[in-house]
């Protein structure tokens, strides 16, 4: 991934820019900052009910922002011609990151630290610490972290099932393609239509084929969804199988890869099968493992849908996800507040957990030899 | 006489029974897997074609078990002899699902569209944005994928609200966009930094702006990266449940939250919900059976390098 200097493109261009044109970027580019900063201040004055000029929505400054990031852009290529142009590659799509995720963090880290349901009339109250005692206090949300512990815990099952399958279907076998639709159907299907195909109908406890199944087996008690264990893991069965697919298909984009020679060349070295896994295509396997583990837990870490639907976090939170268990801590007392403290913990949580887990998968890429 | 000179070694025919024996396993785990994928799929189709009985007496094949009534298309008003009628539940049902078509659609191109920018201007040229550099900057917008949905979604619920895009499509297509950019850039730049550069050297030797390069000679060459990098756009946004839920409530509900809500009220009669999941996701299953190749392109870049 790291490319160096010399792959990018260079090109060499004579610009003439004349100074009208310079004084015309800058004018345009300050002024519709002026004109944002003006229209949110009229805004956030009228809020406070120092001015009245009755907005009813904060849609004036959004305008106001799409026409100063307008001009942002259009300014570069006033400013620095050619060069500006090249910007332009990479601006847009920074400032809609920056509009809709630094711009919302710093508002919720505001939100955090305050009382603030949606439905009373007080509107929001800076409650200073309350919020953090109440989560240090809260059982339900250690629980939830727990959980999630867990839920990471499975991939490397997920992981060992995956690369077993991309090894079966790396194999000389006929009808690959139908396999390979087949295993990538569960990956398409939307986790809510699982939740009922599934969780709600196939394992039924009256009529749903699995729970007949078991009953012709001799099973007299089935609960799939009764006791805490076997509830997360029926989540985690569910989750796995519809996210096995990517795990399957970036390993066996990586065994397609790896050169027929080396296959042969231990053949003729006599090594076995077993041998000739563990020592060559494991090996080479690593990087493409790590990467598809890194993004299966950040795929993980957002795990919900299937909580939110089947079991809505029971029985006594014992499949309680982080993001499942904040979505219903909102519909039930619809604090914003509070919910937003317990996301923002999460996702520092995350980032500290994902950066020693990136730190340490480099130092496993790094060849020994 | 003539004898043979060239043969297999005994050790290497006494390898034959163990050679079938290995083929076997990996037929049988490979059946076994394909069942345990399409089972689920095939359960749904049929299940919307039964009636009260025959979902309790757990049959399972039509025409032989039983004979296939058209009640789930009834329940969505779409059977033969409801959909010349009016219909509350259809014009409902097609509501949503064009919500979903509308929003998926319009946020796999947004992020597209600014995905690819982005992604050609990481893989061409250097930035220096203030003290972040290229690196910095492909990372920032890698970085997205981590965040958790969770952390923005009561934010925006308050900031839509004053916006009054709460329950709007825009507001959805915003949001979506957003949450797989960082796919589109990192499928994208991986297209395109194996495009190699003499070819936009040539087209600006001979006239071209980089822009005009950029649309007329880099884009449909790396059409089908842009193909793979759509449709797993297309997938997530498709399948989102999350935000929706949150930030909808009468007008722009998606399908997934209509399939949500109708889950707990429909008791046994299953039909309606299982007709109801197999709209939800027989427009995906046939996009993986027709551009399985593209899917597959699409999540193998950036694993191999």
């Amino acid at each position: 991934m790291a490319s160096t200097e010399a792959d990018y493109l260079h090109i060499v261009t004579a610009d003439n820019i004349s100074a009208a044109r310079i004084r015309f970027g800058k004018t345009i580019i300050w002024a519709s900052a002026a004109l944002l900063c003006v229209v949110g201040l009229v805004q956030y004055l009228d809020t406070q009910g120092i001015v009245s000029l009755g907005f009813e929505t904060w849609r004036p400054t959004l305008y106001a922002f799409l026409i100063w990031a307008s001009c942002l852009c259009w300014g570069q290529v006033l400013l620095y011609g050619e060069r500006g142009k090249r910007a332009l590659f990479v601006l847009p799509a920074a400032l809609f990151v920056v509009a809709m995720v630094v711009f919302p963090l710093i508002f919720a880290l505001g939100i955090a630290f305050s009382n603030w349901n949606l439905s009373s009339p007080t509107g929001r109250q800076f409650n200073g610490l309350d919020n953090v005692r109440q989560m240090w206090a809260d059982p339900f949300y250690w629980n939830a972290l727990k959980n999630m512990v867990w839920y990471t815990l499975a991939i490397v099952v997920e992981y060992a099932i995956a690369f077993g399958l991309a090894l079966a279907l790396n194999a000389q076998i006929r009808a690959r393609k139908f396999f390979r639709v087949a295993f990538l159907l569960p990956l398409m299907l939307s986790p809510v239509a699982v939740s009922w195909m599934i969780g709600k109908s196939m394992l039924e406890i009256r009529f749903g084929p699995v729970a007949r199944l078991l009953r012709e087996l001799g099973f007299d008690q089935i609960s799939f969804f009764g006791s805490p264990e076997m509830a997360r893991f029926m989540i985690m069965a569910m989750d796995a199988w519809t996210f096995i697919p990517f795990m399957m298909i970036m390993i066996l984009a990586g065994l397609q890869a790896i050169p027929k020679e080396l296959r042969e060349a231990a053949e003729v070295d006599g090594a076995s099968g077993w041998s000739r896994f563990w020592e060559i295509t494991f090996p080479l396997m690593l990087p493409v493992s790590i990467t598809a583990i890194l993004i299966r837990i950040i795929f993980k870490l957002k795990l919900a849908d299937i909580i939110i639907n089947i079991t809505a976090g029971g029985p006594g939170g014992a499949t309680d996800s982080v993001t499942s268990f904040i979505f219903r801590e909102y519909r039930d007392r619809s604090n914003v507040g509070y919910g937003t403290l317990l996301a923002i913990v999460y996702l520092v949580l995350i980032v500290i957990a994902m950066t020693i887990l990136m730190k340490l998968a480099d130092r496993w890429m790094r060849p020994r030899y | 006489m003539t004898q043979q000179i060239f043969r297999d070694s005994d050790a290497d025919r006494a390898f034959r029974p163990s050679w079938f024996l290995g083929r076997a396993a990996i037929y049988a785990v490979l059946l076994v897997w394909a069942f345990i994928c399409l089972f689920p799929i095939y359960w749904t189709l049929t299940t919307s074609f039964k009636a009260a009985p025959d979902v309790m007496q757990g049959n399972l094949v039509p025409w032989v078990d039983f004979e296939p009534k058209m009640l789930g298309l009834r329940s969505l008003g779409l059977s033969p002899e409801t959909i010349f009628a009016e219909s509350t539940v259809r014009a409902e049902f097609l509501k949503r699902f064009w919500n979903s078509v509308i929003v998926a659609l319009c946020s796999s191109a947004l992020a597209l569209v600014l995905g690819s920018m982005a992604a050609y201007g990481l893989s061409r040229f250097n930035y220096r944005f203030g003290f972040m550099k290229n690196a910095d900057i492909s990372f920032f917008f890698l970085s997205q994928l981590i965040l958790p949905p969770v952390v923005l979604a009561l934010p925006f619920l308050v900031l839509y609200k004053e916006l009054a895009l709460l329950d709007t499509r825009i507001g959805l297509i915003l949001l979506y966009t957003l949450t797989v950019m960082p796919i589109v850039i990192w499928i994208m730049r991986d297209q395109f930094s194996s495009i190699p550069t003499e070819l936009e050297e040539a087209a600006l030797v001979d006239g071209l702006s980089i822009w005009g390069a950029f649309v007329t000679i880099i884009l449909p060459i790396a059409l089908p990266g842009m193909v793979a990098a759509f449709i797993l756009s297309l997938v997530l946004t498709w399948n989102e449940y999350f935000f929706a839920a949150l930030l909808t409530s009468t007008n722009a509900n998606t399908l997934p939250v209509m399939v949500a809500s109708q889950t707990g009220s429909q008791g046994i009669s299953w039909w309606s919900m299982a007709a109801l999941s197999s709209a939800a996701i027989l427009p995906l299953i046939l996009v993986a059976i027709l551009l399985e190749k593209y899917i597959i392109k699409g999540m193998a870049a950036g694993a191999v390098k």
